[in-house]
């Protein structure tokens, strides 16, 4: 391999190097590391990057899931037809994006309107994901915005599953781990942008830097309006500290028409509390329990039998009088 | 007939059980677990000492590294919920020998109320009790009812087997209930332990099975006489 890197990329139309080239991010690039506090700070910040989803380009040809099970060499099982355009009927460890399809009639023109949403992670720039690991290193976030698993390290539990906001990852039932889109990061650490980008005939999907991309999608979005789509608008849900694949929407007021894209992700407060809180108090709690019994266990004055007490058993049991039985009504 | 009755009747109860027996010494011995609820004992507690490592281990990454006990966390992960199933069956088992000796009295209320003369060894200004006290039936209810918490909500996020049975918005609720129960049984746990070693002469009770008859009058007098005066009843016995 070549020592050269390649540069970070700007577009996803860009040409595959000639020549081998060294990655251009890598483990020193981490902004956040599951279950890792003592993270060294990273020595540099990389560009950004994102992937912008124009809703409103997209003709639901599904390239985008070709090229995604292509590049990541899955092996989505064959399914059953039951009458609706998702193939497969969700996102599985094997397929990472998939187009949903939902059919909805504008109540201000009448007009039926068919709303493709190409879903798949939404890089976080607050991973829900990476918040609930606990495994150390299994989800890692780079400096220029990518999340992605380290199938190594998973454990395969499934506390992503439960802090992903949007419902992003799943867990293989052969292999046990966690798996979801990497934003190829692979392909974008030699320079090249995601597989589903690479492959879309019309560009509703486009790679570059998250400022270009922002860029873009203001351009695009002022056609929308120019078109009618008064409420045409960018979703990079600042709950979520905005996403790194970001989506151009004809109707950005209402979210959830797009097969239910949430209004306003968060990390749910319920997953806040258990890896907060909790986890705090919990070893407090615990730990206080623990120290305190051990100490007065051994500085303490422990409660013992004395001669007299096995004395008076010896009376009992042979007949002899012994200390007659309380009665409960006894003043204290 | 009529006069055994009579006479069973100034027998205080001191809820004891079929197998719970005394030898007159001297030193004098009193039966206090089979052997059989020795075995169940100690799987339970086994089980929960696992449990709690395997579980501390995915509860704070401080303690990620307890995995390696269990080879790694693909297996710590694989293995805790089994655990969980092993103790909550032998659990249950010891359960209903015990949950009768356990239900509340009154003395239970003035024990409570005199925790101060308990936690400062003053068993003489403290009622005669049964075969458990208020504290060990904090502990037995407490533990009991953790433990039904502990297995429905570590059903729910048993994602091998129940992963997709539940919406994720349930599946939040379970893990945060799960871990919360399992911090709260940890602790009764940490009590139960440390009473029982500072109770000197009570873990014989769960090695060899018996007490001593000091012991019994000491702490659980109320039984005693009545395990006594049972055998006056029924000399074969």
């Amino acid at each position: 391999m070549s020592g050269t890197m390649a540069e970070q990329p700007r577009t996803a139309v860009s040409n595959p190097p000639v020549r081998a080239l060294a990655a251009n991010f890598g483990p020193q690039d981490l902004l956040r590391r599951s279950a890792t506090s003592s993270l060294p700070a990273p020595q540099r910040q990389l560009t950004a990057v994102a992937k912008l989803i124009d809703v409103s380009k997209c003709i639901g040809c599904k390239a985008c899931q070709s090229a995604c099970v292509e590049w990541n060499d899955t092996n989505p099982a064959i399914g059953v037809n039951t009458g609706v355009y998702e193939n497969p009927h969700d996102l599985t460890e094997d397929m990472f994006t998939l187009m949903r399809f939902s059919e909805w009639v504008n109540p201000e023109t009448n007009n039926l309107e068919w709303l493709i949403r190409k879903d798949g992670c939404m890089h976080c720039a607050d991973p829900g994901c990476l918040k609930a690991c606990p495994a150390p290193g299994a989800i890692v976030q780079y400096t220029n915005g990518i999340v992605d698993f380290i199938h190594d390290n998973c454990i395969g539990c499934g506390y992503c599953v439960k802090g992903c906001p949007f419902n992003i990852p799943r867990i293989s039932r052969a292999d046990h781990r966690a798996y979801k889109c990497t934003l190829c990061s692979d392909r974008v650490a030699v320079g090249q942008g995601p597989a589903c980008a690479k492959a879309c005939p019309t560009q509703a999907i486009v790679f570059g830097t998250k400022e270009d991309m922002t860029r873009h999608a203001q351009e695009r979005i002022t056609d929308l309006k120019s078109r009618g789509f008064a409420n045409a608008g960018l979703y990079d849900p600042p709950g979520v500290g905005g996403t790194h694949v970001m989506y151009v929407l004809h109707h950005a007021d209402q979210p959830g028409i797009y097969s239910g894209l949430p209004e306003n992700p968060r990390i749910s407060p319920l997953v806040e509390t258990w890896k907060g809180m909790t986890k705090y108090v919990g070893l407090a709690v615990m730990g206080f329990a623990a120290v305190g019994s051990l100490m007065h266990g051994i500085f303490g004055r422990a409660n013992r039998v004395s001669r007299e007490d096995e004395e008076n058993a010896e009376k009992l049991v042979e007949g002899r009088p012994v200390p007659p039985p309380d009665s409960e009504e006894r003043p204290g | 007939m009529n006069q055994n009755r009579m006479s069973q009747n100034t027998i205080p109860d001191g809820s004891a059980q079929p197998s719970d027996a005394v030898h007159s010494g001297p030193p004098v011995t009193v039966n206090r677990y089979g052997p059989l609820q020795r075995l169940n004992h100690w799987i339970t507690a086994t089980s929960l000492i696992l449990l709690a490592l395997s579980g501390l281990a995915l509860f704070t990454p401080a303690l990620f590294f307890l995995t390696g006990l269990f080879g790694g966390g693909q297996n710590t992960r694989l293995l805790h919920p089994w655990i969980g199933v092993v103790l909550f069956v032998s659990f249950f088992i010891f359960f209903f020998q015990l949950w009768r000796a356990n239900l509340p009295e009154r003395t239970d209320v003035v024990w409570v109320k005199r925790i101060g003369d308990v936690v400062a060894g003053h068993e003489e200004r403290l009622p005669e009790l049964g075969k458990y006290n208020a504290g060990q039936k904090f502990i037995f209810w407490g533990m009991t009812g953790l433990i039904l918490v502990l297995i429905a909500s570590g059903i729910l996020i048993w994602d091998q087997y129940f992963g997709e049975a539940t919406p994720i918005d349930v599946r939040r609720v379970a893990v945060l209930v799960h871990s919360i129960a399992a911090v709260l049984i940890i602790c009764i746990f940490i009590l139960h332990v440390y009473a029982a070693f500072w109770t000197r002469g009570t873990l014989s009770a769960m090695t060899r099975g018996t007490v001593t008859g000091g012991w019994a009058w000491r702490h659980h007098r109320k039984w005693l006489r009545q395990l006594v005066g049972r055998r006056r009843i029924d000399p074969a016995k």
